[in-house]
């Protein structure tokens, strides 16, 4: 194969690319020093409150901000949601005030006057029967002949409900900005966004729409560190602009205005929930021959999103598949990690699971055997990541039939579950600074969510120069800089090490050129490593990284790094294994982790130690989702009942379990794939495989997500299924 | 969160003083775990705020085996955990303020105000009042009752008492002493505990100027405790079930046994018939299984909350058998 002169090094020459380097704004977070959106305080800062509507469906009759603005203390006052506007969800926002304190922005707001026309609403959707007309067909598949392989007598069918509730995002830091004026053209957003480089053009536009004239360009997004986002915040949203006009109107002083965290769980990011029967076939050897579901879910006013089943298995020879879209008055639906998978994985893995058990056979033999019907590129894959599972998770040894035999009320079961994600990297660019007294800084207008942006860029740059981590200056999260696009869908690290790569070599060579005349050699017999350019083959002959750099007199090295580029940095397609290991108390119907495994590939990993925190996450993640989460609406007030984080339950440490155990696939048919994308992947398994799990353990299924003790006593007392 | 005025007494005279006779004009601020959330929710918005923590009357832990148990009621849960005595002759107590999995809420909330604090229930903590009222009629039975009452719920009142430490001081005869304007009153632990049967009612037998200021454990030798709750999550939840027992083991049989359920009605819902169930009888499995189906016999569940029955049925019987395998 031809190099390419961007090219990864080779596996024997890589010094940092695939080792664990720490992060390296860990001591930053770790000390408190790392700001984070919520975290900006401003001089002469306002303090921005929204009023919510009640209720879940009303028509807004009238609306005065005017008590508001005349209240002490309130700089600022606009109504959101003027009279005859439909809400569509309690906690929707129908009015703002900005004043000189939080607590005065609060009195402030309660005094708006709002009257509505309260109109009809419907929160839950588990009972299709009952959703009436806010159920819309959103479409049905056929493939082969499904109704003859269910027909055929020697077919093994299996039949079963499943389903997953609307969850939230959750981040630990709510949604919001703080925003101000610095002059008539000129806004500043400190936003905790996903989207540095999109932010100003989204502000720009829905500025203009409301008659307030600034260019996108003159708007600048600041976003350092962000408490989480999980694919919610992607946008200005609604209390941006708000914020923006706020500000505008008090005289361009900075407004604060973040969520609370109540108004986050209601309205500001949900996972649309996902129920349905499945009916699934096997020929007497276990291979599976047909398909059919009936699926439906929520997504709040707008449609549901259609997970993709039979998940990962698109192979089965005969499908029918039909899915409904109940429109509900709850918030609206966001991308959440991964969107429509962890949902089609656990309708797809639980069905077939149940096949499995109906068939007598051990599940993980069951979905060897039946890996082919996977898309051929993810086969091999799968294979060696089944067998690394099996041997991490002891399957062997600890798997049993249906119902764990065991005399007493402990009982414990091993699960497993598959997934796939594309991520390649998305289109982003940098500024890779050489300058004559050897610093290196590389500038993008990327983010990092937490998932080691930085340190990716940082390891790169720093493989490519030859020097240590430590000399790389890394500066992001600032629209000035380079566009880079949005962090979701897996796409940044792709793009962040690409980009990198690119800009690093061009700045690299030109330094080369520099350098050359005083080594005697031409610019492309040299090479950078251990802190010295020196010539290939011949160490005598070098200099140290700053009087190479010192060769360059006055003039500083600029080059631009760009995703997508010459030569293959990046891929896409990933296939990953999961296995849970729980034990059930059959009295109190309470699930605890012993052990989960992740193996998981991603192609070239960048850094490893990262790499692996992000399965970690989405492993914790998923016994979130697995065993606590869901947003729990009451269908009288229309209103969530669990908005804040004593009732809306996640996992503490002591819930996680004895062993989480990660594995990336890397070597060869992995690191010469290049980079690709792992923020969804690991998120995707877990409610599958602990779902299976439990089943296996305690001998039936539990239907529904979240594993609650209520539905696990339900489960047993209806009995075994299979 | 409402403006309030803010008062720190030191002591208690002048604290009774500074509460008013109403409610919801001033509040008495202890540990504040529970408060100032509720004053952020806007659930309680008090005018004025009665701090007692500098009143140093309401602190110490004293034991004797003559005089018992003497907790004052702004000693912390961390505190009575900490105690040697309380860890040596009330392990039930332990057990159950080992319940509270918050380090914060550990060094921060107080023992009187474990017993005061108000209901979880998430109608009343999202402004439907205690009885979860809604165009006149309570949305608990057609509603989201899955964390709601099984025993004592026939109506108005469905919330669940929420105290982890009521349960077994109930079960081991214990008293708190109330100071108001016209001077001190002790009652059992159980009757500070009320089921509220209209609008405007509390949940404990307490005036809005009374201060609880001590708890008062008797010691009697020979007796084992032990705690019980049935919680989803090990990090900080509050349990879906919990159950306090109090007995003797005597000549291989049980004595004076004394059960005490929590999180299932809307006060600590003492059972006499998982008393009558353990009484007399030899220690096992099979008599503390009974002594739960006991304790349960009369649920009646709501529409989603069936499962905690069991939850129930079963807190009983692991805290009968926690306490008989205790050394007597």
């Amino acid at each position: 194969m031809a190099s390419c002169k961007y090219d990864w090094p080779p596996a024997g020459q890589l010094g940092l690319i695939g080792k664990k380097t720490d992060r390296i704004d860990g001591p930053a977070k770790v000390s408190g020093r790392a700001k984070y959106s919520y975290d900006i305080n401003r001089p002469g800062m306002l303090f921005g409150k929204m009023l919510t509507c009640p209720h879940a469906h009303a028509k807004v009759k009238s609306i005065d901000v005017s008590p508001a603005l005349r209240h002490p203390g309130v700089k600022a006052a606009l109504v959101i949601q003027d009279v005859g506007s439909e809400i569509q969800w309690a906690g929707d926002e129908v009015a703002a005030v900005a004043a000189v304190d939080f607590a005065t922005a609060e009195d402030a707001v309660r005094l708006i006057k709002v009257e509505y026309d309260v109109l009809p609403h419907l929160v839950r959707e588990e009972n299709l029967s009952k959703d009436g007309d806010r159920a819309k067909s959103a479409g049905e598949q056929k493939v082969g002949d499904p109704d003859k392989a269910f027909a055929d007598p020697e077919a093994v069918v299996s039949e079963g409900f499943y389903g997953a509730p609307v969850i939230t995002h959750c981040c630990l830091e709510t949604h919001g900005n703080v925003v101000e004026w610095g002059g008539p053209d000129s806004v500043l957003t400190y936003s905790s966004t996903q989207n540095v480089s999109g932010i100003p053009s989204q502000l720009g536009a829905a500025l203009r729409a409301k008659k307030i004239n600034v260019q996108d360009g003159n708007i600048e997004t600041i976003c350092q560190y962000i408490g989480g986002g999980f694919g919610s915040k992607f946008s200005i949203d609604r209390w941006g602009v708000v914020a923006a006009e706020l500000s505008k109107q008090a005289g361009g002083k900075p407004v604060k205005l973040m969520l609370d965290r109540g108004e986050d769980l209601e309205v500001a990011g949900a996972r649309p929930s996902y129920f349905g029967h499945v009916k699934a076939s096997a020929a007497k050897d276990g291979s599976i021959t047909a398909w059919h579901s009936e699926t439906w879910g929520t997504g709040g006013p707008g449609p549901s999103g259609v997970p993709p089943v039979p998940y990962v298995l698109t192979g089965i020879p005969n499908i029918y598949k039909k899915h409904t879209s109940v429109s509900t008055n709850i918030g609206p639906a966001r991308a959440w990690r991964a969107p429509n998978h962890p949902q089609a994985c656990l309708m797809t893995l639980a069905a077939l699971d149940d096949l499995a058990a109906k068939l007598n056979m051990d599940s993980m033999e069951f979905f060897k055997k039946n890996i082919l019907l996977a898309p051929t590129y993810l086969v091999k894959t799968y294979q060696e990541e089944f067998d690394k599972a099996a041997e991490l998770s002891e399957w062997s040894n600890r798997w049993h039939p249906r119902g764990d035999k065991t005399p007493g009320h402990l009982k414990r079961g091993l699960g497993v579950s598959f997934h796939t994600w594309g991520g390649r990297g998305h289109a982003g660019s940098c500024n890779v600074i050489v300058r004559p007294d050897g610093s290196v800084t590389v500038q993008s207008g990327t983010q990092d969510l937490g998932t080691g942006t930085r340190t990716v860029i940082a390891v790169v740059a720093a493989e490519t120069f030859g020097l240590p981590v430590e000399a790389i200056q890394v500066e992001i999260g600032d629209s000035r800089y380079p566009f880079d696009g949005a962090s979701g869908g897996s796409t940044t690290v792709g793009a962040a090490s690409a980009w990198t790569r690119r800009g690093s070599v061009d700045a690299l060579n030109q330094l080369f050129a520099a350098v050359a005349p005083s080594l005697g050699v031409q610019p492309n017999q040299l090479e950078a490593r251990d802190g010295k350019v020196q010539v290939q083959g011949d160490s005598s002959k070098s200099l140290s990284w700053k009087d190479a750099c010192a060769k360059l007199g006055a003039k500083t090295i600029h080059t631009m790094g760009k995703n997508p580029g010459p030569c293959e940095l990046d891929s896409v397609g990933v296939g990953g294994v999961q296995v849970a290991d729980v034990t059930v108390d059959t009295e109190t119907g309470l699930v605890k982790i012993n052990r989960l495994v992740a193996v998981q590939d991603c192609g070239l990993v960048i850094d490893k130690l990262t790499a692996e925190s992000q399965v970690y996450g989405g492993l914790i993640m998923g016994v979130c989702y697995a065993l606590f989460e869901e947003k729990i609406m009451d269908q009288t007030i229309g209103r969530m009942l669990n908005a804040n984080m004593e009732f809306y339950k996640l996992a503490g440490i002591g819930d996680i379990g004895g062993e989480l155990i990660v594995h990336m696939m890397t070597g060869p048919g992995y690191d010469n794939r290049g980079v690709i994308g792992l923020g969804e992947p690991p998120v995707i398994s877990p409610g599958a495989a602990i779902s299976n799990a439990v089943a296996n353990a305690i001998g039936v299924r539990v239907s529904q997500l979240p594993l609650t003790p209520a539905r696990v006593l339900a489960a047993l007392a209806k009995g075994a299924v299979a | 969160m409402q403006a309030f005025e803010y008062a720190s007494p030191r002591n208690l005279s002048e604290a009774v003083r500074l509460l008013s006779v109403r409610w919801g004009e001033s509040s008495i601020l202890a540990g504040g775990t529970d408060l100032i959330s509720a004053m952020k929710d806007g659930i309680s918005t008090p005018k004025r705020l009665v701090n007692i923590k500098q009143i140093s009357e309401l602190g110490g832990i004293e034991f004797s085996p003559r005089n018992g148990l003497r907790l004052g009621a702004m000693v912390t849960l961390r505190g009575l955990l900490d105690h040697a005595d309380v860890q040596q002759h009330y392990p039930g107590l332990i057990q159950a303020a080992e319940g509270v999995r918050s380090e914060q809420l550990r060094n921060m909330g107080t023992a009187g105000g474990e017993l005061l604090q108000r209901p979880r229930c998430w109608y009343y903590r999202n402004g439907y009042g205690l009885l979860a009222m809604h165009d006149g009629k309570s949305l608990v039975p057609d509603g989201q009752n899955e964390y709601h009452a099984i025993l004592g719920n026939s109506g108005p009142a469905y919330f669940v008492s929420p105290s982890g430490l009521a349960p077994i001081l109930i079960a081991l005869g214990a008293t708190v002493t109330l100071h108001g304007p016209r001077g001190t009153r002790r009652i059992e632990v159980e009757k500070l505990f009320v089921t509220p049967t209209r609008v405007g009612q509390r949940e404990h037998d307490i005036q809005p100027n009374e201060i609880l200021t001590e708890i008062r454990v008797p010691y009697r030798a020979g007796v084992r405790t032990a705690t019980y709750e049935v919680r989803q999550k090990e990090a900080l939840d509050w349990p879906l079930a919990a159950a306090a027992v109090a007995l003797r083991v005597e000549g291989g049989v049980i004595r004076d046994p004394r059960v005490v359920l929590g999180q299932v009605a809307p006060v600590p819902w003492a059972s006499p018939e998982a008393d009558r169930a353990l009484s007399g009888k030899r220690p096992s499995e099979d008599v503390a299984d009974a002594a739960g189906r006991a304790a349960v016999a009369k649920a009646t569940p709501l529409s989603k909350n069936g499962y905690k029955v069991q939850l129930a049925r079963i807190a009983v019987k692991r805290a009968v058998l926690s306490a008989v395998q205790q050394g007597g």
